[in-house]
This record gives structure tokens, sequence and C-alpha cells, in this order.
């Protein structure tokens, strides 16, 4: 029965029947969900988001052609394990923006040139998205982050420097701040 | 858009029903190809689907389709009867063909003409009741218990 799923998801994927590829990948900080379209990295479930919940929101807004495919997702989890390794400081992965517009599809463009070990603030980012008074939109941009990690939106903060929030928590975005050397482990 | 659940939980919740269907109609050796090329199928129409209450019986019915394609393709030979000895004596329909795991009994379901054929797995190898396996035809309960009652009449005669 294996076999035959396995060959069913290869031949979905080469007649162009497999509009979103899943599988769940192990982090230090718990399983996470990732999605990918053809064009790219679509979402990132982080360990305390439900899964199944995230499957049924990437049929409904993505397509309901959904499918356990792992093999269609080696390359990012492989560069997700080297970056929780501390090895890879820079991620090379196509992504495909569709589940964020306008405003938000912006604010989270900027978050994703934010370099490895460094941080801005929400304010900071509210203007590179076009808008510098809009801070509190520039903030549920990152809280909305369909694709947290490789979006680095754990590297903006309050000004000031206080944390802000965090979608998997903010004991995650320390632990994250930490292994990138910004906070003192 | 929809209200389609992702369609992997249909494989989760259905694959190894589908494959036993399958494996009933055209064989073990023939029931993984027709099993790709149902779930196939059912990728490819399942974004239009507008009806989402039935997932199984759809996906069943889809399944009963490409065994009857396969059936055409391959010519409807007629099988060898099977020998049923040991399920000589039942009386009962469901232990006929509940106590026949052997391949024979289904080599002659196989034979059968594909009305009866499918009636006759729906009925035995996934147990469905008379009126699912009407949604899953798409005729009348009645017109589905006829093809049963035909389909295990000539089986009664051809295994006897």
């Amino acid at each position: 029965m294996k076999a035959a799923l396995n060959r069913l998801t290869e031949r979905a994927a080469e007649e162009g029947l497999l509009d979103v590829a899943y599988t769940t990948a192990d982090s230090p900080f718990g399983p996470l969900l990732l999605a990918s379209t053809p064009r790219g990295l679509v979402r990132v479930g982080l360990p305390n988001q439900d899964a199944e919940q995230l499957l049924g929101d990437l049929a409904e807004r993505v397509s309901p052609r959904v499918l356990e495919a792992p093999a269609q997702l080696d390359r990012v989890r492989r560069e997700l394990d080297l970056y929780f390794e501390g090895k890879l400081t820079d991620f090379d992965l196509p992504l495909d923006w569709r589940l964020s517009r306008d405003f938000r599809r912006r604010v989270l463009r900027a978050i994703a040139r934010i370099p490895y070990g460094q941080t801005r603030s929400y304010t900071e980012m509210a203007r590179r998205a076009g808008n510098e008074r809009a801070v509190r939109a520039a903030g549920s941009a990152c809280g909305s982050n369909p694709i947290p990690l490789v979006v680095p939106c754990h590297r903006v903060l309050r000004t000031g420097g206080a944390l802000g929030g965090y979608g998997g928590g903010l004991p995650m975005k320390e632990g994250l701040l930490r292994l990138e050397g910004v906070l003192e482990s | 858009m929809s209200d389609l659940p992702p369609f992997q939980t249909l494989i989760d919740e259905h694959a190894g029903e589908v494959m036993a269907v399958l494996r009933g109609a055209v064989g073990r050796g023939d029931a993984d190809d027709c099993f790709q090329e149902t779930f196939l199928a059912a990728l490819r129409a399942y974004p239009k689907l507008t009806d989402a209450a039935n997932l199984r019986g759809w996906l069943i019915t889809i399944a009963h389709h490409k065994a009857i394609d396969h059936h055409r393709a391959g010519g409807r030979r007629p099988l060898p009867v099977a020998d049923i000895d040991e399920a000589g004596g039942a009386k009962d329909d469901t232990r006929l063909l509940g106590a026949a795991s052997d391949s024979g009994v289904w080599e002659a379901v196989g034979a059968l003409p594909p009305k009866q054929r499918a009636a006759v797995t729906l009925r035995y190898a996934s147990d469905l009741p008379h009126a699912e396996i009407a949604a899953a035809l798409g005729c009348s309960p009645e017109a589905a218990r006829r093809s049963l009652h035909e389909g295990l009449k000539r089986l009664r005669k051809e295994l006897a």
C-alpha cells in the first residue's frame, strides 16, 4: 500500500496535479508543517499551530489538491536543519507569496531582507513597506506571516528592544534570537 | 472557494477500501494500476466537485468505472468457474462471499456484467447499504437491489 501511495504522489507531481505538497519536519522547538506549491514554499506551520487547520486553510485558499509528499520538500527540510544547527545563515529557497497581499506582502518582503543575526523595529518595517505610520499594520503583518523562520519575522522587535510578539510563542522567538547570537545564551 | 477537505484526507480515510474494492473487481495483479488511475482521476476532478457530502461513494464510483474500463480494455473474457467446495453449503449470501477469501469467487464476480459486479462488490467488499450502492452506481435503490439480486443469482449458478 505504501508503494502504491508513493507512486501516486510521484505521478500526481508529474502530471501537474500536486498543487500543494506538505510534510512535517522536526525542529528543536517541535514539529513544523512545511507546504509548497510548484512556485515555492508557501506555508510554514510552527509547533504551536494546528496542522489540520493549516491544511484546511491551504485547501481553501490555494487548492484542495493537497497531498502529503515529503520528497517535494527535501530541500526546504535540509536548509532548515542546517539553520537550526547554526550552519546556515541565508535561505536559498523559492517562495510563493500568494497568501499575503499588498501592504502585508511588502512588509514581509522587507523582513525577508533582514540579515541573519540582526534585528529591526516594527516602525522601520512599516517605513520600508511605504507607510511609516502604519506600525500597527506592520505588526499584524508579522503576526500573520505565512512563512515564518524563512521570512524571519522573529528579527523584528519593538522600538527600544522589547521582544514584541511571535506566532510560535515568545520562548521560540527568544530561542531563535539566541541561536542567531542576538540574545546571549 | 469551497468546503473541500485536503485531498490527503480522502487518501487517509478511503485508500484501503478503494484498494480492497479493486482487488475484488479486477484481481490483485491489476488492482495497483486501477488504484493509480482511480486516484489520479479523482485528483483531476476534485477542485470542481460541487458536493462533498459523500466523498467515499464518489471515490468508489470512480474505482468501479476504472475497473469496468480495465475489463473492457482486456476484453471481457469468461473466467474459469471457481472451486467453492468450502462455501458450497452456505445458504446465506454474506457467508457465501464473506467466507470466500479464496480468489476464485472474486474471479467469478469479476466476470459478471459491470452493474451486477459493481453491486455485488459494493455490497460485500465494501459493506455498503442498498441506498449507497444506488448512489454510487447512479441508479435507483430498486435498480441497485435488482442488479445485486441478478448478480448473486448468476454467481450461485456459476459456482454451484
